[in-house]
């Protein structure tokens, strides 16, 4: 469930909201955040801005537009994908390969108690390299349907059929 | 619409990427108040979508919070505690506006007030002042008349009775002269008011030969009450005189108009 009084509360600049959504979001957010950056201690410090953009901007968000995580999820990418841009930045990861999620998830040795860290090496074990490929594209890199169309070469209702598929297996795997 | 096609469709899941466009967002947004299998569908793709992302963080950054919570009170602190006590902030306010009118209304009351006293201050320093100078008069006045009580008792103060002459029988005047102190206290109470431009004027007379000197003025004769004149008189005076003088006096006395007249007896 959306936690719409908690999200209407933190409009209302309640500083109890703001630290009870950043308890229910953050890891998640954090966890999107090292997915496009595959740095802990940047993460953290775009982590930590993305939060603060949260408290400046929630009146910018409305149930009507989306949903809160998608909200969230859009500052985090953006934030995330800027720091990348950053010289600091670039300068340090010289020999960056492509990569994404899938190698955080196969590197990981320590779950947080709220995953089912079981669970999820046997998804990625499970989940065929379109299914990776997709969900880190529309999900962690935040590519439109179109974008990831064009950069997957599959035609715009495929992307659209074969990501649900891709996300009822996680969904098969993770909820419940 | 056909909601089970509808959420096959895969749409609920970019929805949720936010690869929608804002305007198929906000279709989708709409739909999902709508119907409730909806909402639960894209509850269930964001749940598993939360937990794939968290399984992608290096730890839970709960202990981060402080970390914010000092950056937001750095950066927005004022913003912060604005709108964090908005509510008391409006209450703060209504509270200091109501409290500024009173205190105004108060000062303004006090204002009046004060003017008011002053100005009752004001007149009853007048009415004192008034009663005072009134006192001073009575007090003058008596001493005044003490003064001539006292002359008219004094056994060693020659009495001059002086009689109303041709041109005006009805008049009388009497001369308290104190030969030791050379004074003479002219009682006038019998003689009429002088006319306009004209004042009466006392003369010490020796006899053989009539040799009148000028003693002084009844000065201000309508306005002195009791209508007692004190005048200088050293002179050796055989008789007292006094005529109707043109104002400001003359160097000899006016025989015509000669008011009142009388010789001092030598009893004394």
């Amino acid at each position: 469930m959306q936690p719409d009084e908690l999200i209407l509360r933190l409009q209302q600049k309640d500083e109890k909201a703001f630290e009870r959504l950043y308890s229910l979001y953050s890891e998640s957010i954090f966890g999107v955040i090292n997915s496009v950056l595959h740095d802990v201690e940047a993460s953290e410090e775009v982590l930590q801005d993305v939060f603060i953009k949260v408290w400046d901007n929630c009146e910018s968000y409305s149930s009507k537009k989306g949903r809160f995580f998608t909200w969230l999820l859009n500052i985090a990418r953006n934030a995330a994908i800027d720091k990348t841009r950053s010289k600091a930045f670039k300068n340090q990861k010289k020999n960056l390969t492509q990569e994404y999620f899938v190698d955080i998830l196969e590197n990981k040795n320590s779950f947080s108690s709220k995953v089912d860290a079981i669970g999820i090496k046997k998804y990625i074990k499970a989940l065929g390299e379109d299914c990776k490929k997709v969900i880190n594209l529309l999900f962690f890199k935040g590519y439109t349907q179109k974008e990831a169309s064009e950069e997957l070469d599959m035609p715009l209702g495929t992307i659209k059929t074969r990501n649900r598929l891709c996300i009822n297996k996680l969904r098969a795997i993770l909820v419940n | 619409m056909d909601i089970q096609e509808y959420i096959e469709s895969g749409i609920l899941e970019l929805y949720v990427y936010g690869a929608l466009t804002s305007k198929e967002s906000e279709e989708v947004s709409a739909v999902l108040k709508q119907y409730p299998e909806v909402e639960q569908e894209v509850e269930q793709i964001e749940a598993a979508l939360q937990n794939l992302a968290t399984a992608a963080a290096p730890y839970n950054p709960e202990e981060m919070l402080a970390a914010i919570r000092a950056k937001l009170q750095n950066t927005n602190g004022v913003v912060q505690l604005n709108a964090a006590s908005h509510r008391r902030t409006r209450l703060l306010s209504f509270i200091s506006i109501a409290a500024s009118v009173i205190f105004l209304i108060g000062i303004f009351i006090l204002l009046n007030r004060t003017t008011n006293l002053r100005k009752e201050l004001q007149v009853v320093e007048i009415e004192n002042t008034t009663l005072e100078s009134k006192l001073q008069y009575s007090e003058d006045a008596l001493t005044e008349t003490k003064e001539i009580l006292a002359v008219i008792r004094d056994p060693q103060v020659t009495k001059v009775p002086l009689a109303g002459q041709q041109v005006a029988p009805e008049a009388y005047v009497n001369v308290f002269w104190d030969k030791d102190s050379n004074k003479a206290y002219i009682d006038a109470i019998g003689l009429p008011e002088p006319p306009e431009g004209f004042v009466y004027q006392v003369w010490s007379l020796k006899l053989d030969p009539l040799t009148p000197t000028s003693m002084g003025l009844l000065d201000d004769f309508v306005n002195n009450s009791n209508k007692v004149f004190t005048l200088e008189n050293p002179n050796d005076s055989q008789a007292f005189g006094i005529t109707l003088e043109p104002a400001g006096g003359s160097e000899t006395p006016t025989m015509e108009q000669l008011y009142t007249l009388g010789v001092v007896e030598h009893n004394a």
